[in-house]
Order: C-alpha cells, then sequence, then structure tokens
C-alpha cells in the first residue's frame, strides 16, 4: 500500500497567504511601502511622460485652422529686381479657387499705389487741407468680403462692378471715421486726388485681414484701369475645417499650373506633439529613481520577511508536523511575499495614476496611460516580491521541525 | 488485532565524533486501540523515539511500519501524507497560531489533506465538541487556560481522524487539576478506540496507561504492568 501524498491547494495557500498579511496589517503595510513607492515613481513617470508627449501645442483656433494664403515668391537679389514679385497671381484667382473641393471663398487682394494722393469727402478742394486725409487703398475681388467673413452695411461691389471697372469703393470703418462718412443710403462720393468714387458700404468688421478695416476698398477692375495695378498681391482664402492642409498643397498648382513653386502658400501650422530631449532625460532619471526605490522595496520586503521565518519557527514546525513538505512551507512563504509584492504593485499603481491626474489636471491637460502600464504593476509588484522572498522560503523550508518544535 | 505501529530493529545513531547511539536496535508492536506511555529521564533517548515514530526523523537501521505501510523507502511527500492523515501531534507548549480562532486553529491539522474548506470546518467544530470545547469555536488561544489550550490541540490531532495519537508530555505545562482532566479525556479517547502513545516523565501520568514502556540511554523495555 502506497501512502498518500501529502497536498497544499493552491486556495489553502492563498487563504494563508491572506490570513498571515492581514494578521499584522501595520506591518505588512509598512513593508510594502517600498515598493509602493517604487512602483507609484514608476507609473507616474511613464505615466506623465504620456501625458506630456500627448499634448497638442496650442489651442485649437477654428479661424487659424480655415485660413490659407497664397503670395507670389519673392525675387531675392537677381538683376536688382530685389523684392519685386516674380511671378503674377491671375486675376481669376478667386474664381479659379473657389472650383477647389474644400475652398468656402476666396478673393484676392492688393495694396494700390496712390502715388501719395489725398482723400476727401467734400467736393470742394479746401486750401487750408483740414478735409483731405492720406488713406490706403486696397483693391480687392468680390470674393474678397466673404473669405475675409467681413460685416458690411450697405453693400458691397459684385462681379458686375469689378468687370465694368465702376469707381464704387467699400469704406473701412476706420477710413469713414477719418473721411466724415457716416451714412450711406445717400450714396456719398469720396475723392481720391481727382478721382471721385461712390461708397456703397462701410465695412464694420471683418474677421480676417484687419488692415482693410482703415482702407478704401475698391474693385480690383477700377485699381487696374485708373491706379495701373499690375497684379493682386495675394489670394486669402477661407477653406472648410479640416481642408487646409489640401487646399495648401492644391491652391499653387491651380493658381500657377506652369510654375506651381514661385507661389508662396502659407497654411496653418499642422497639430504637433511635444516631444523633446530634455523630457526623456528628465523621464531617464526618474525611471532610474524608481529602479532604485523598487530595489530597496524589494530589501525590505526580503528582510521582513527573514524576520518574520525566524518568528514563526515554531508555526513551520507545526506545519510540518501536520503533513507540511519543505516544498509546501517553502511555496508558503514565496506565495506571501509574492501576494505582499503585487499588493505593494496595486497599491503603487493607483499612487503613480493619483498623481498623474492631480498634475495633469494643475496643467489642463488630458492624462494619457498606456493601459499595459496599469495592468502590468501588479505583476511587477508580484515578481519582486517573489525575488524578495526567495531567501527567507529557502531558510524556512530548511527549517528542522524537531529543532522548531521544541523551540515553539 | 492490527498493529499501529511496528518497529523491528530500529535504531538511530547521530553522527558525531563519536557517533551517539541515542536509541538502540528496538522491538515494539502497538496495537490498534493500546494506551502506552513512554517513560524516561531526560536524554534517555525518548524525544528520539517519539520523532520516529512521528515520521519527523529516519531510523539509521530497522523497519518501521505504520498502520501497515513500510515507512522505508518513501518519498517525503509521503511521509508528510502519512503525517498528515495518520499520526496526531499534540505538543508540551501546545502550538497554536495565536492569530487564529480555536476552530481555525483546528482546522489547520487537515490543511495538507484534499479537501473542501466547509467540510473541514464542519470536522474542526466536531473535534472540538469532542474535547468539551463546542462553546468556545471563535475564541482566539489567548483568552484560552492552559487546559483549555491543551484541548483545542488535541482537537487538532483529531481533526484529520488519525490512526496514532502522538503526545509530547502533553501535560508538562499544566496543573494538577488540568492534568487530570486532560488525562480523563485521554481515557476517553482510548476507550472509544484510538491507539495512543504518550511520552511524559511523570510516572502518575504514565500510570494511567495501559502499556508503559521504559527507556534509558536508548535501551527500551516494557514494564509488566496489570491489566485493569
Amino acid at each position: 500500500m502506497t501512502p498518500a501524498r501529502s497536498t497544499f491547494a493552491l486556495r489553502d495557500m492563498v487563504s494563508e497567504a491572506v490570513i498571515a498579511l492581514t494578521a499584522r496589517p501595520a506591518r505588512t503595510i509598512l513593508t510594502a511601502l517600498g515598493t509602493v513607492l517604487g512602483v507609484a515613481a514608476l507609473v507616474a513617470t511613464l505615466g506623465l511622460a504620456n501625458t506630456a508627449g500627448n499634448q497638442i501645442v496650442g489651442r485649437f483656433n477654428e479661424l487659424e485652422a480655415t485660413s490659407v494664403a497664397v503670395t507670389p515668391q519673392r525675387n531675392t537679389g537677381f538683376g536688382g529686381r530685389d523684392g519685386q514679385s516674380v511671378s503674377f497671381i491671375p486675376w481669376d484667382a478667386g474664381d479659379r479657387l473657389e472650383r477647389l473641393n474644400g475652398v468656402v471663398a476666396a478673393g484676392t487682394k492688393s495694396d494700390v499705389d496712390i502715388n501719395g494722393a489725398l482723400s476727401r469727402s467734400v467736393p470742394v478742394v479746401d486750401p487750408t487741407g483740414l478735409n483731405e486725409f492720406q488713406v490706403p487703398m486696397i483693391a480687392v475681388s468680390p470674393g474678397l468680403f466673404e473669405a475675409a467673413r467681413s460685416e458690411i452695411i450697405g453693400r458691397a461691389f459684385d462681379e458686375g462692378h469689378n468687370l465694368r471697372s465702376d469707381p464704387v469703393a467699400v469704406l473701412g470703418r476706420g477710413a469713414a471715421e477719418r473721411l466724415n462718412v457716416t451714412r450711406i443710403d445717400n450714396s456719398p462720393a469720396i475723392f481720391i486726388g481727382d478721382q471721385a468714387v461712390t461708397v456703397i458700404g462701410i465695412m464694420s468688421d471683418t474677421a480676417r485681414e484687419p488692415d482693410l478695416l482703415n482702407a478704401i476698398v475698391v474693385p480690383d477692375g477700377y485699381a487696374r484701369e485708373r491706379w495701373a495695378l499690375n497684379a493682386p498681391a495675394e489670394v486669402v482664402v477661407e477653406t472648410e475645417v479640416g481642408a487646409a492642409e489640401l487646399i495648401g498643397t492644391q491652391a499653387a498648382v491651380a493658381l500657377a499650373p506652369n510654375a506651381p513653386e514661385q507661389l508662396r502658400v502659407t497654411k496653418p501650422p499642422s497639430p504637433r506633439r511635444i516631444r523633446t530631449s530634455v523630457q526623456d532625460d528628465v523621464n531617464a532619471l526618474f525611471l532610474a529613481l524608481g529602479g532604485l526605490s523598487l530595489l530597496v522595496g524589494a530589501i525590505g520586503i526580503a528582510n521582513v520577511t527573514l524576520v518574520s521565518v525566524l518568528e514563526r519557527t515554531g508555526e513551520i514546525g507545526l506545519r510540518q508536523a501536520l503533513g507540511a513538505t519543505r516544498r509546501h512551507v517553502a511555496a508558503q512563504f514565496l506565495f506571501e511575499s509574492a501576494a505582499l509584492g503585487a499588493f505593494a504593485g496595486l497599491l503603487g499603481t493607483s499612487l503613480g495614476i493619483l498623481i498623474t491626474v492631480i498634475v495633469s489636471a494643475s496643467r489642463d491637460w488630458t492624462p494619457v496611460l498606456e493601459a499595459w502600464l496599469p495592468l502590468s504593476a501588479p505583476f511587477i509588484g508580484a515578481a519582486i516580491g517573489l525575488l524578495a522572498g526567495t531567501y527567507p522560503a529557502w531558510k524556512a523550508s530548511a527549517t528542522e521541525p524537531i529543532q522548531a518544535l521544541r523551540n515553539g | 488485532m492490527t498493529a499501529v505501529v511496528e518497529l523491528e530493529g530500529v535504531e538511530r545513531t547521530f553522527d558525531g565524533t563519536p557517533p551517539v547511539e541515542a536509541l538502540k536496535a528496538t522491538n515494539v508492536v502497538v496495537n490498534q486501540g493500546d494506551y502506552v506511555a513512554i517513560v524516561g529521564p531526560s536524554g534517555s533517548g525518548k524525544s528520539t523515539l517519539l520523532h520516529l515514530l512521528g515520521l519527523l526523523d529516519s531510523p539509521t537501521a530497522g523497519t518501521y511500519r505504520l498502520d501497515g505501510v513500510d515507512t522505508q523507502g518513501i518519498s517525503e511527500a509521503e511521509k508528510a501524507g502519512l503525517r498528515a492523515t495518520r499520526i496526531g501531534f499534540v505538543f508540551q507548549s501546545f502550538h497554536l497560531l495565536a492569530t487564529r480562532t480555536t476552530v481555525e486553529n483546528v482546522a489547520l491539522g487537515e490543511l495538507y489533506v484534499a479537501g473542501s474548506k466547509a467540510d473541514r470546518k464542519a470536522r474542526a467544530v466536531e473535534a472540538l465538541t469532542r474535547v468539551g470545547l463546542g462553546h468556545r469555536l471563535d475564541a482566539y488561544p489567548t483568552t484560552l487556560s492552559g487546559g483549555e489550550r491543551q484541548r483545542v490541540a488535541v482537537a487538532r490531532a483529531l481533526a484529520a481522524s488519525p490512526a496514532l495519537l502522538l503526545a509530547d508530555e502533553p501535560t508538562g505545562n499544566l496543573d494538577s487539576v488540568t492534568t487530570a482532566s486532560i488525562l480523563d479525556l485521554f481515557d476517553e479517547l482510548h476507550q472509544s478506540g484510538l491507539t495512543v502513545m504518550m511520552i511524559t516523565h511523570d510516572r502518575n501520568v504514565a500510570a494511567r496507561a495501559d502499556r508503559q514502556l521504559n527507556i534509558n540511554d536508548g535501551v527500551v523495555t516494557e514494564e509488566a504492568m496489570e491489566r485493569a
């Protein structure tokens, strides 16, 4: 007859470990503290690195995100034509761009050289000159008002005015004040030098191109005919949200299919993420600290478990008398220290996440944490506990039952 | 009558210069239901004999059959299995775990035997009732008297329904009144058919047993006793 081997079921091992660890809660917590701090430091460091690295630089600005501007490249020092445009933007640039999918509105805009001509709102030339001002003139295509999201009292000029080169103008708010134009229902005329134009609208506000507010805004066609405007200086485009990047690449080709590289397209910066080498250095430092703390924690667990083995010699002897093999004894102490480590890992992870969340909240960041981190931390803790418990467990298994029972 | 313990030429010699012959060739047969006292002065080898009987130590020569199983050449796990199921230990210093209730302490007696927790608890309650402590199930050992603690220890030894109860100076830490009550308990267990072996140095205690083995300088002799 072969006798039955003695057994030590896993669930018994679990309950024995729980009982042993909860019997002295204060000691258990103090023992776990080093590992708790180590795991917390690791989790918080990695969590904060993750969080900081995922913050989008700046805030999302809808107006900026939908703005695209096209200007000609400037010639740099070739044949003394420094600063001159090397390519011309076509007059129908606005129409061409509006055909692109994703463009809401587009229009050209150019400063008009009026040779220092003074503007006035009264027909009589006043020798004292008190009613005459130098007001800049800007020529735009009708589409610009929409592209710039301008608000106009009265009306803006349309394609008809433009084609006919009608002498009409929209006064910017500031320009209207200076020229003392307060109403438009009587179609006031203003004089720019000796040229008369009819004011058909006043621009009360504009989201883009604020220089329009201080200018006399005239149709392209009029500026071309009367003020010798060669070509539009700039195209202003409003895109749909998210289309700016695409339009930015298409605009130059649409305007200058022969030589798109002659046009410079300004588009909103794409969202970037912070990732600097400085941060990586800081991370390495904190990770090293966390690792050191884990090492200290492991030594703490090893130390206390060893003391506990010595204290519980009598219990070990009793267990052997009750049928525990050396292996069972070792397994019990290993399991206890691993459970302690796992508990510390769990606590440390919670603490680390808490730190990450608090720091993020104080900086208005969105906390970002990789899922594997909190999930694996208890296992890291358990592994540390297991490692720390190896020597004490071996020591416990080497206990001589006869000696142990006599002492206890 | 079946033999629970059969020792044939069992010897135990401890290494050293010179080697110590703690137990010289011993032949003892203990049958089921026997109540045996092992008496001897300290250093006589009675602890050595107890450890051999309890499978906590192995003989250097001879064969030991426990409940019909030859313990020679069986594995450590099988020896531990025999300790868990066939032997109940009672110690002089009780060896109760202070942080566990009496019923938990008694249930420990079956920890290394396969079985469910609920069954163990049920048998622990049964064993505690058997030793007269059915009313102190959830008490902690520190709140018990010496006699009560030893009863808890006896209950723990009984939990796995062993073939042999091995008691090492069970009354060594008890006063005379408590001693008497523990010995009464042993009498009861013996009368219910349990095999009991008890080590003691106290002749009065030994007198309660049916058989008395004297041990002196490692030599075991049986005292002729009048059967009651």
